[in-house]
């Protein structure tokens, strides 16, 4: 100890401390950094486990014990964890009752149980992801170009205002009044019930974003000029034509008639 | 021709129709001086709140900012200033109305009247000249007796109209189609072998990977881009546009040429052969293109056929394949006029 008390003031000491405290403090770091991975994967194999048993509680009477689909429902191979969780958090899925459309209500499960049911279904076969929050900002978009972009691709089935519309058969189109960014950039990517799939590699997820922010413009618009009338055009116009309007002219017609008193 | 005079030899007596053998209910503003007065002020103030609502109208246009909106139940968030010049000016003529029906009902005079009603009939005389001067006018001009004169000049006059209809050919020909005729120019679109197909309003080519089973785009040709025409690209693109989609290859029926489709990706016009509605309405699951206008459906699975309504054709096919960088091409013209029948289809 005689020789280390010796030296102890020797400026390579001060050197050689904070070398030992740099390589504890960094290797510590690295130690803990890598055993968060290796917890995560175990968080999310539970996870998947209790998406698997929600899942054959919930959904396998339709589409099969392995997702392979049955004649109640479709295959879930490969529909991705988007397509889950659209189905699942609108309240789609589970069905209230067999018909052409699946109906939109409270959901049935809660968050977890939403994000556990997509993780399992994710685990089964590779599929489009649930969108992060830098895919569903819309911030910087061009709300110009999402209008053209959503007469071009959406407004033969959601009407030009987004207020929806008849499909063959009793389905139909939603209104997108209601839709939030990460249900439509879900519906684009996974082409839900009879939408068709608007790809990221035919309409990249910028221009996903400009028609989410004319939606948006569109859920936002005020009617400066009163009435919307379902924002339908000339079919509820010409409908308030000749009911409203005219009742009046004829109440007015009747009125002038009517002799004074 | 309105007869006031008295009915008959009896004198008007009050509370019957002094022309009309009927009882004439009389106003209270007839009766009572007092209710007279309170009519004239009540129809005076409607026409002096019409004037105030003009003024209103204009003070509001001057002052209100036309961003301002405003809640109103029932109609939710209006423009506050779109309202009130439509309540007031709408209110002023309407009261300028009301009063004058006001002034017609309580204040003028109310009584019945008879109008007689003229001979239908011109007088004899009248008519007798008339057939006079058509027999004189047969025989001076000797209509009936030159009898080549009369057919030639009907003949003429049946032929002068032609003319019209030629005139309907300028409708067609424009510089752009130079000496094509209708049937040219319409069997015809931009598209050709080779011709990149590209995303409408993106212009972004599109390689077979991104499509995926399900998916659908509406595309135009590359080349559509460069098209110049006296108002921009209108005609070629409303020829050329088509959608393209893809399905799983096992579900492909039919199709209007052997190996049309690249991978199960088929293109197909975006034009109803019915009226010509551009329509991208596509069901992934059962595959049926349905036109909003009046509900034409069509098969793409089963080379474009028609499985209801009004359309009479098959929606018009256009051959794809792949150039050598991997992007989906046309391999030809479209091989039928697209959009709706016309003459000369029969």
């Amino acid at each position: 100890m005689k020789f280390l008390a010796a030296r102890r003031r020797n400026p390579l000491v001060a050197l050689g401390l904070l070398l030992v405290a740099l390589v504890a403090v960094g290797g510590g770091y690295a130690a803990i950094a890598n055993i968060q991975p290796a917890q995560a994967s175990a968080s999310s194999q539970t996870q998947v486990e209790e998406g698997k048993r929600l899942y054959l509680a919930g959904c396998s009477s339709c589409h099969g014990m392995a997702a392979q689909g049955t004649s109640n429902g479709p295959t879930l191979l490969g529909v991705g964890a988007a397509a889950v969780d659209f189905q699942v958090s609108t309240g789609r899925m589970p069905l209230a009752a067999p018909g052409a459309q699946a109906i939109v209500k409270t959901p049935t499960y809660n968050e977890t149980q939403i994000a556990a049911l997509a993780a399992y279904v994710a685990s089964l076969a590779p599929g489009p992801a649930i969108p992060t929050a830098e895919d569903t900002s819309f911030d910087n978009a061009d709300v110009a170009q999402g209008g053209v972009l959503f007469r071009t691709n959406c407004a033969q089935c959601h009407q030009a205002a987004g207020q929806g519309g008849a499909l063959t058969q009793g389905k139909w189109a939603p209104n997108l009044m209601q839709a939030t960014p990460k249900e439509m950039i879900e519906a684009m990517i996974t082409g839900p019930a009879s939408m068709p799939v608007f790809s990221d590699g035919t309409l990249p997820i910028k221009d996903k974003q400009a028609i989410i922010s004319y939606v948006n413009n569109l859920q936002n618009a005020s009617s400066p000029g009163g009435l919307d009338l379902g924002r339908l055009g000339p079919v509820t116009e010409g409908l308030f034509l000749w009911t409203a309007v005219f009742a009046a002219l004829i109440a007015a017609a009747v009125w002038i008639g009517i002799k004074a008193r | 021709m309105t007869d006031l005079t008295p009915h008959g030899t009896e004198p008007a007596k009050l509370g019957y129709s002094p022309v009309a053998d009927i009882p004439h209910a009389l106003r209270v503003s007839d009766t009572d001086p007092a209710a007279a007065k309170r009519a004239e002020r009540q129809i005076a103030s409607m026409f002096l709140l019409s004037m105030i609502l003009v003024v209103v109208f204009i003070v509001a246009f001057c002052t209100i900012d036309k961003d301002t909106n405003v809640y109103i139940p029932v109609f939710g968030e209006v423009g506050f200033l779109t309202i009130v010049l439509g309540l007031t000016s709408g209110l002023s003529i309407l009261l300028i109305g009301t009063g004058a029906i006001q002034w017609a009902k309580k204040l003028m005079p109310d009584v019945e009247v008879v109008q007689m009603r003229h001979e239908m009939t011109s007088p004899q005389d009248a008519t007798d000249e008339a057939a006079a001067n058509y027999e004189r006018g047969k025989d001076e001009s000797g209509f009936a007796r030159y009898t080549i004169i009369r057919r030639t000049l009907i003949g003429a006059m049946a032929l002068f109209p032609i003319p019209v209809i030629f005139l309907l050919r300028d409708l067609w020909s424009s510089p752009e189609s130079g000496t094509l005729t209708p049937d040219e120019i319409l069997s015809h679109t931009i598209w050709k072998k080779g011709e990149r197909i590209v995303v409408d309003a993106t212009y972004l080519p599109v390689r077979p990977q991104d499509l995926p089973i399900g998916g659908l785009v509406s595309a135009v040709p590359a080349s559509l881009k460069e098209v110049q025409e006296a108002e921009g690209n209108l005609n070629a693109r409303g020829k050329s546009a088509i959608i393209l989609v893809r399905m799983d290859p096992k579900d492909i029926v039919a199709q209007q040429g052997d190996g049309w489709d690249y991978q199960g990706i088929v293109a197909y016009s975006k034009i109803c052969t019915h009226v010509g509605c551009p329509i991208a309405l596509y069901e992934q699951r059962t595959h049926h293109l349905l036109c909003p206008c009046h509900q034409s459906t069509f098969d793409l699975a089963n080379a474009g056929a028609v499985v209801f309504g009004p359309a009479a054709r098959n929606m018009p096919q256009l051959p794809i394949g792949v150039d050598s960088e991997g992007y989906l091409i046309a391999m030809d013209d479209f091989n039928q006029p697209i959009g709706p029948s016309f003459w000369e289809r029969g």
